[in-house]
């Protein structure tokens, strides 16, 4: 069982997989989301996001805000700029 | 050379210059409709997935927001227009600027004052030569236009929307958008659309796969609304333009194609037009020699 994450911004789809876990930082603090997580929704800040691919590799991205929702496995990030 | 025939060979001349200009211009908008429907097609899963967002806040939550609530006595409506900055599209930035027209009509009709905001020069030309006010205008981007002119635009209409429009002369109850909706390499339809207040169900994106999942909101509901919304109307602003962008060269194609193709037509008939004055010249030199000849040698034979 993996996530299927989304990275996109407006010009483009930054990143776009399978995953195994991903952290990002939102107004309320770090979260981290693994398989089977609760329907979430929250905004980012200004911050890291990193992605743990299936196949083991960890991607780091650090984005100008945003937001990001979970439901039923599936993770989209959404963010105005990806550094 | 006769003076006819001069004249035709001059008008040829001129006709062919300009068509091989507008020949350029059909090959270079030909090349960028592709990178121009490659930048709708890129931006299209960040307004899906806001689009998503949206509709799933504003369908779990009960928060009562400025932006999603209609006004019970609207007052002005704002109405952004999209056209072009150079003209040679055909009536690409007329139709977008007609159906203002009428947009404003059926305002007026509702009792609203209508504010416009203007993108494009050709739309900006058309309002000063007609002396009417213009709430905010754009120019200089409308044929590459990139996410930071989107913003722009967009924030200035948030910011007449978030404005008390009962007390403040300069706040609106509602955002119209008018763009032209890129169908197809031949079809281009210049549309109005409701941006705020929101319509929740939107009928251009396609409607999410089965029911959309009871969310958490973090930190709430009313914060994610505040911070989304602007977000998806810029979103949406952008999208519009990135697809008047795309019909805009579509368009210019289209109206520099059939230029060249009339040139052609007239480039035919002209040398028809040539080879008979040429011909007729020919027959008259040759009547003129001949005629001559004629008068020469009865001139002889009679002094013999």
């Amino acid at each position: 069982m993996t996530l299927k994450v989304e990275l996109v911004s407006p010009a483009e789809r930054v990143w776009s997989g399978e995953a195994v876990s991903v952290s990002a930082r939102t107004v309320e603090g770090d979260i981290g989301i693994l398989t089977d997580h609760t329907p979430l929704f929250g905004v980012l800040v200004d911050g890291q996001v990193s992605i743990e691919a299936s196949d083991g590799s960890t991607t780091e991205f650090k984005v100008s805000g945003g937001f990001l929702s979970v439901a039923n496995n599936r993770v989209s990030i959404l963010t105005e700029s990806v550094g | 050379m006769g003076a006819q025939l001069r004249v035709y060979r001059r008008r040829m001349r001129s006709v062919k210059a300009t068509k091989k200009i507008t020949k350029a211009m059909e090959l270079i908008s030909a090349s960028r409709i592709v990178k121009a429907q490659q930048r709708v097609a890129a931006s299209t899963p960040y307004a899906n997935e806001l689009t998503r967002a949206v509709s799933a806040v504003a369908t779990f939550s009960s928060t009562v927001h400025p932006l999603t609530t209609p006004s019970e006595n609207p007052k002005r409506a704002a109405v952004l227009i999209i056209t072009a900055d150079r003209g040679m599209a055909g009536a690409y930035s007329n139709n977008a600027i007609k159906e203002g027209e009428q947009l404003a009509a059926l305002l007026k009709e509702r009792g609203l004052a209508v504010k416009s905001y203007l993108v494009g020069r050709k739309a900006v030309g058309y309002y000063r030569f007609r002396n009417r006010e213009i709430s905010g205008q754009w120019t200089g981007f409308s044929d590459n236009p990139t996410y930071e002119d989107a913003r722009e635009v967009a924030d200035a209409l948030i910011a007449a929307f978030v404005l008390d429009a009962q007390t403040d002369v300069s706040g609106v109850d509602e955002i119209h958008v008018i763009y032209t909706e890129f169908k197809s390499m031949l079809t281009q339809n210049a549309m109005a659309k409701r941006m705020l207040p929101l319509e929740v169900v939107e009928s251009e994106t396609p409607a999410p796969v089965g029911l959309l999942p009871m969310y958490e909101f973090e930190p709430n509901a009313g914060v994610v609304l505040d911070a989304l919304l602007p977000r998806y109307i810029q979103a949406r602003v952008f999208n519009a333009m990135l697809q008047s962008a795309a019909s805009e060269h579509a368009a210019r194609r289209r109206a520099m194609k059939s230029a060249t193709d009339n040139a052609d037509d007239l480039i035919k008939s002209l040398t028809r037009l040539a080879n008979a004055a040429r011909q007729a010249e020919i027959t008259q030199e040759i009547s003129e020699i001949v005629g001559g000849a004629d008068a020469l040698a009865s001139a002889s034979s009679g002094s013999e």
